[in-house]
């Protein structure tokens, strides 16, 4: 308990409740869009409404807002019990908090307001930018000045993964969104043509490469054998897989360019790093699954622990598929339907989502001084409703995919296509309704845990009181 | 990409294939020490968290170096390290052309003998008009909508009423070159009462007076006769060898309300029909102008 007065977990707290309540946020939008896609009037001709505004303020709520303040949460807590010592500056950790929240307000208001760099997962505008800039070189100082200070001689693997996203985060910003401010509030990137197009997926990929996955296999790596009170499967993986990892996704950004005006050689090694990507992607899940050899029962009885497995199951089907869809001929039919959509979905929903809600059930209790979370019965809960959500958004995604693909490229028998896009649109329907369906239980998931969270904060006593209260 | 950038490319590449390589080979190879299945690294963490050290699965390091092995080939077989072509020799520009020629000979005769009938009887045959059809819902639904009935700023093409002709030989310029209609704005050197004394004579042109405005129409003429006869004639005839609109009748592209006919006038309008020529060859436009024309043809 001692110990407990040792770290800064206001920051901590500070952001594990933005996640709760930025995933929500994130959610809301995203099913507000596939009710759009379902029933076009849902726009109700406001300019701001409409999906094409809404989308990238989706994206960026999920995956900077829900995803960014899960990794701060999680790699703040982390680092100071794995190194043993405090984060190095309470008033950096304070603004990387208050900063990191001012971008995403910003987010939200000039995404709507048609306010765009167009550079898809990149869309802020160079003031935000510069923002994002400083607010990131302070958490890095932060997190790599505790790594130095720490009182334990061996850099526990989870801060491996939270360093090299860290890093990598902050080159990829940087480099990507390099431009030329003309106004305010405008600016052109600084590549053009098929340079910013490589430059931008090269960026695209590694945000999901090591802000989706190098971050959260730091979150595994922590939280799963906590949970489960057991050593991590193999050492001698981790090192396979977390410098396999971090070096082979670097070329994988190609792949988003198949039959292109990149180049072909670009092209190709897109495609084969890729496909060696899938082992050391898997190497992450082998360690974590293979953490509970010999502790399975403990899935029976414990909600959490089943998040965080059925997440690792996710991230293994999501990482074969994406090697597979990055395959020239698969491709061909695959790219621009939603296939795409479904996959990215599969690793967001399921590994991400997941990951994040099982660690946010373990750390609000702890943070907070319970027991315990308010009720084991509504993570049950939550767990199943989402579940059954990622299967009917993934599996219609699927299907309209495929579809989408076969449809553009059937051709009658004097080589006319046989479908013009707009029937491929009206084949839609049944598919983004139930792509609707599967957003909307994921998002009453959501709500369960904002109850559940909200009531294990404000209704159970206190268990210690070294930590008097919630600051 | 000159050879210096070359072989920088084939370089990194292979370094980090060979890293990877090494890696798997540093990793499984037996140690002195030997740590067995079930030992832990020794290092503690946090209070509890250990780690085992135990080798890497076997499916595992094989799928691993199956999917080098994969890359290797790959990389010989097919471009990607650096100027290299591969030993295949395949390009995507080489497999474009490839499927082109063969449509081409596929599909070639069946256009080439649509192309030997004039548009006037071609029209006729059912067979083209739903080839025609099926073209036309790829290249030109979009924008004149699939009942080919357009839109605001997108002309109806089954109103027999044409901004540059209707021969076809004009709707097949169109289609092949495209066209781009320009209004200038007007709206800088008038105030909004000479806007709605403009309208309010344009409106006149197509019958459309109002009693209540014969002033305004009067004042409206005499900015017409200056700014808008040059393009549009007199009478609001307009000009169809040159795309500029008839005034005197009941078409409106842009709208015909005396709202949008003002909005006209002030902010000018800008259209553009992309030329086509370029991805379809003269067959296909030929069969396309035909369909275009059996709109208001038949």
């Amino acid at each position: 308990m001692q110990a407990q007065s040792l770290y800064n977990d206001k920051v901590v707290k500070q952001f594990a409740i933005m996640t709760v309540v930025w995933g929500f946020v994130g959610i809301l939008v995203g099913v507000i869009i596939a009710a759009q896609l379902v029933w076009p009037q849902l726009n109700f001709d406001l300019p701001w409404f409409t999906f094409s505004r809404l989308r990238p303020l989706h994206t960026n709520a999920v995956i900077f807002a829900f995803g960014g303040s899960a990794l701060f949460a999680t790699s703040y807590y982390v680092v100071q019990r794995t190194c043993q010592v405090r984060l190095i500056s309470d008033s950096l950790a304070a603004f990387t908090f208050w900063g990191w929240n001012l971008v995403i307000v910003l987010a939200a208001i000039t995404l709507p307001l048609g306010i765009t760099t167009s550079k898809e997962y990149a869309e802020l505008e160079w003031p935000i930018d510069i923002l994002i800039t400083l607010v990131w070189v302070s958490y890095a100082a932060v997190f790599f000045g505790t790594i130095v200070r720490r009182k334990v001689k061996h850099i526990y693997v989870a801060n491996w993964f939270f360093g090299a996203f860290i890093l990598t985060v902050a080159v990829l910003h940087v480099v990507n969104s390099a431009a030329l401010p003309v106004s305010a509030l405008k600016s052109y990137s600084v590549y053009a043509g098929t340079i910013d197009a490589m430059v931008q997926w090269w960026y695209g990929h590694n945000a999901v490469g090591f802000f989706l996955t190098a971050g959260f296999l730091g979150m595994m790596y922590y939280f799963i054998p906590k949970q489960v009170n057991r050593p991590i499967y193999s050492y001698r993986l981790s090192v396979v897989h977390f410098w396999a990892l971090i070096s082979l996704y670097m070329w994988a950004g190609p792949h988003h360019l198949q039959y292109t005006a990149l180049p072909d050689w670009g092209q190709s090694l897109g495609m084969v790093f890729s496909i060696m990507l899938l082992a050391p992607s898997w190497g992450g899940m082998i360690n974590g699954i293979m953490t509970l050899s010999g502790a399975w029962h403990k899935l029976r009885s414990d909600p959490v622990l089943k998040f965080m497995i059925v997440s690792l199951s996710f991230y293994g089907m999501s990482t074969f598929e994406g090697p597979m869809m990055s395959i020239k001929t698969v491709n061909a039919l695959s790219h621009f339907t939603d296939w795409t959509i479904g996959h990215v979905h599969s690793g967001a929903l399921g590994w991400v989502g997941f990951i994040t809600m099982g660690c946010i059930y373990f750390l609000i209790p702890k943070l907070f001084g319970r027991e315990r979370m308010y009720s084991d019965k509504l993570i049950d809960l939550h767990l199943w409703i989402a579940t059954v959500g990622i299967v009917l958004y993934i599996v219609s995604m699927w299907i309209a995919g495929v579809m989408q693909g076969l449809m553009w490229r059937e051709v009658n028998p004097d080589g006319t296509l046989a479908y013009s896009f707009v029937q491929s649109m009206e084949a839609m329907y049944p598919y983004y309704t139930v792509r609707f369906i599967g957003g909307v239980l994921y998002l009453i998931g959501m709500l369960i845990m904002m109850y559940n969270v909200y009531k294990t904060i404000s209704g159970a006593k206190p268990a210690s009181a070294i930590q008097p209260q919630a600051a | 990409m000159s050879s210096g950038w070359s072989l920088f490319v084939i370089i990194i590449t292979i370094a980090n294939i060979v890293a990877c390589l090494w890696l798997i080979m540093w990793t499984t190879k037996k140690r002195k020490d030997g740590s067995q299945m079930g030992e832990t690294t020794g290092h503690i963490w946090d209070d509890n968290l250990q780690e085992y050290n135990n080798p890497l699965p076997r499916w595992w390091l094989w799928l691993f170096i199956i999917t080098i092995i994969f890359s290797l080939v790959y990389l010989y077989y097919y471009p990607g390290l650096g100027n290299y072509s591969g030993s295949g020799e395949w390009s995507q520009a080489d497999q474009y052309e490839q499927e082109m020629q063969q449509a081409r000979e596929k599909y070639g005769p069946i256009f080439a003998a649509y192309a030997q009938k004039p548009v006037p009887d071609l029209i006729k045959d059912k067979k083209a008009m739903a080839s025609g059809h099926r073209l036309y819902l790829n290249h030109c639904a979009t924008c004149h909508g699939s009942d080919a009935g357009g839109s605001p700023g997108f002309p109806n093409l089954t109103d027999n009423d044409w901004l540059y002709g209707g021969s076809p030989e004009m709707i097949k310029t169109s289609i092949s070159q495209g066209r781009q209609g320009m209004m200038p704005p007007m709206g800088a050197g008038l105030n909004d009462e000479q806007l709605d004394d403009m309208t309010a004579y344009v409106l006149s042109l197509s019958g459309r007076a109002d009693a209540a405005s014969i002033g305004r129409i009067e004042e409206g003429k005499k900015q017409y006769r200056i700014l808008c006869v040059g393009c549009h004639g007199i009478q609001g005839e307009g000009n169809s060898a040159a795309g500029f609109p008839r005034l005197s009748d009941d078409v409106w592209l842009y709208g015909g309300s005396p709202g949008a006919i003002k909005e006209s006038i002030k902010q000018g309008r800008s259209g553009n029909m992309p030329a086509h020529a370029e991805f379809l060859d003269q067959e296909k436009i030929h069969l396309l102008a035909a369909y275009i024309y059996s709109l208001s043809n038949e």
